[in-house]
């Protein structure tokens, strides 16, 4: 579904991709682990069309999207879910939700959005920015299902949360999994990734250092936490 | 009391004109991040248009309402796509050259042809007397632009916040990157909006023609007040901008009635609240800290 192959990409002078290659095939749920500024979010970022210093391919569906700009990409069938929540402090909870055209063929309704999370339905007039972080963390999830998008780009959807709000967030990506929605993730969190996705690239200083599947991460998990310094 | 009520109503006659300006300025700079220090100049072509209308063309006050705003409109999203479009990725600096420089050219342009007196514009007939509001009479002009103005900030209030489009330039004006990535062609929006903070100040324009002076520096007078009006409500907001343009009208209208013996008092109250609103809250009265895109 996703090829992305020699991506370079740049802040000003600094480099902080270099060459990466990767596949994630319809169906998957592929994370993306490495230290901090090993360049995870820049790589979803460029996926997405919102870094302009880059160079390389990114395919979807076979079809090169590397010129075209983010909003026709959106409607590729990205959802972008960003590190910082992406909740609008002047749009109510359910103007958030339903900003973004639908783009997929299996868009949730609203109604459906608010029987999975009644916490939003109570607060659906509020500015969304009012709400908790895990709070904010479901609005963005949702937000993306709402749109039916095919390919969901999580930039850490799990930071910060409690760990009953973690286990939600995995429940949430598995059953969109299930509905047979891709999904490749930013992660950190070793317990959470192994639980959710079925392949992960380690990121170190701007390459793909090494491809794994979930049973290496947990033979491995010692090793790779002291890297990623957790 | 009745010299009170007069005050207070002449201050928000001359708030009016100032929330409409600033209301401008605010729907501009959210969609495109341009400080638009021309404003004052399209201010004064909406009132010197109507006035050339009438006196050249016979074209009365009411088909100038339509007329001169559209038209604006019309002529913003044109420098809108032919040179405003080019400073998104330049210096800020570039912003005050170019918009500043276009305020130079567009009063020069006017001087030209119609040099720098003041013309007269007749109040339109249906509009001329007074209302009489029990103790007080009001000029019946004023209390049309005090309603017209109050019902377009509702109007724009209304579309911003109750319609789809209002949702997207709210989206687009808080996180321009994080909306498109949403699916949405933020920069369709951004000409349409520039030509409708454009014609908001042509329609000021033609209103103030019948109790303003018409002249070629009559935006220039008027848009220092403005913004200061723009950076107390918080630059942005449109809410801010609507209520700072109405308070600031009343505060300079009692100013002047109440501190008249005090002239340097009266004549530089509007920046002294502008600088207690500053150190009070840097962002403005209802402004927020510029978010991360």
């Amino acid at each position: 579904m996703l090829r992305i192959e020699n991506l370079s990409a740049w802040y000003g002078e600094a480099q902080v991709l270099r060459d990466v290659s990767l596949e994630v095939a319809a169906g998957e749920v592929v994370t993306l682990v490495g230290r901090n500024g090993a360049g995870k979010s820049t790589l979803l970022r460029c996926v997405m069309g919102l870094h302009p210093g880059q160079r390389g391919t990114v395919e979807l569906d076979g079809r090169d999207v590397g010129k075209l700009p983010a909003h026709k990409r959106a409607r590729l069938g990205l959802g972008w879910v960003p590190d910082d929540r992406g909740s609008y402090a002047t749009l109510t909870v359910t103007e958030n939700l339903t900003l973004p055209p639908t783009v997929g063929p299996d868009p949730w309704s609203l109604e459906r959005v608010y029987e999975a999370f009644p916490a939003l339905y109570t607060r659906r007039d509020s500015a969304a920015t009012m709400l908790s972080g895990g709070e904010q963390q479901m609005l963005a999830l949702a937000r993306v299902l709402r749109m039916g998008a095919r390919l969901l780009l999580c930039d850490e959807p799990t930071e910060g949360l409690s760990p009953l709000l973690v286990q939600q967030v995995g429940d949430l990506l598995r059953e969109a999994k299930r509905h047979g929605v891709t999904v490749l993730l930013v992660e950190q969190n070793l317990h959470f990734a192994t639980g959710v996705a079925d392949r992960h690239y380690l990121l170190a200083e701007g390459r793909v250092a090494e491809a794994m599947d979930n049973s290496e991460v947990r033979s491995r998990e010692r090793e790779l936490l002291a890297y990623l310094g957790i | 009391m009745s010299g009170f009520a007069q005050n207070t109503f002449n201050g928000l006659v001359s708030g009016a004109f100032y929330a409409l300006l600033a209301l401008g300025l605010a729907v501009i700079f959210g969609m495109l991040r341009v400080v638009n220090f021309a404003h004052g100049a399209f201010y004064m072509l909406g009132a010197f248009g109507a006035y050339v209308l009438l006196t050249e063309a016979g074209v009365p006050f009411w088909a100038a309402l339509v007329i001169m705003p559209v038209g604006l409109g019309l002529l913003g999203m044109a420098l809108e796509r032919a040179v405003i479009h080019r400073l998104t990725r330049l210096d800020p600096l570039y912003n005050f050259l170019l918009t500043f420089g276009l305020t130079l050219i567009l009063q020069d342009l006017v001087k030209l042809r119609y040099g720098v007196q003041s013309s007269p514009y007749a109040t339109p007939s249906l509009l001329s007397g007074t209302v009489n509001f029990g103790l007080f009479d009001f000029p019946t002009y004023r209390v049309f632009i005090l309603g017209f103005a109050v019902l377009l900030c509702v109007a724009v209030w209304w579309v911003l916040t109750r319609t789809r489009i209002g949702m997207v330039v709210r989206a687009a004006t808080e996180r321009p990157d994080l909306t498109r990535a949403f699916g949405i062609d933020v920069g369709r929006w951004v000409t349409p909006v520039f030509g409708f903070g454009i014609g908001l100040a042509g329609l000021a324009g033609v209103l103030a023609a019948p109790m303003r002076a018409v002249n070629p520096l009559m935006g220039a007078d008027l848009i220092i007040v403005v913004f200061a009006v723009v950076v107390i409500g918080g630059l942005g907001s449109i809410f801010g901008s609507v209520a700072a343009g109405f308070g600031i009208g009343l505060v300079q209208a009692w100013g002047e009635a109440y501190l008249s013996n005090f002239p340097i008092v009266s004549q530089t109250i509007v920046f002294v609240v502008m600088a207690v609103v500053l150190l009070w809250r840097p962002a403005g009265l209802f402004g927020r800290e510029e978010a991360p895109a």
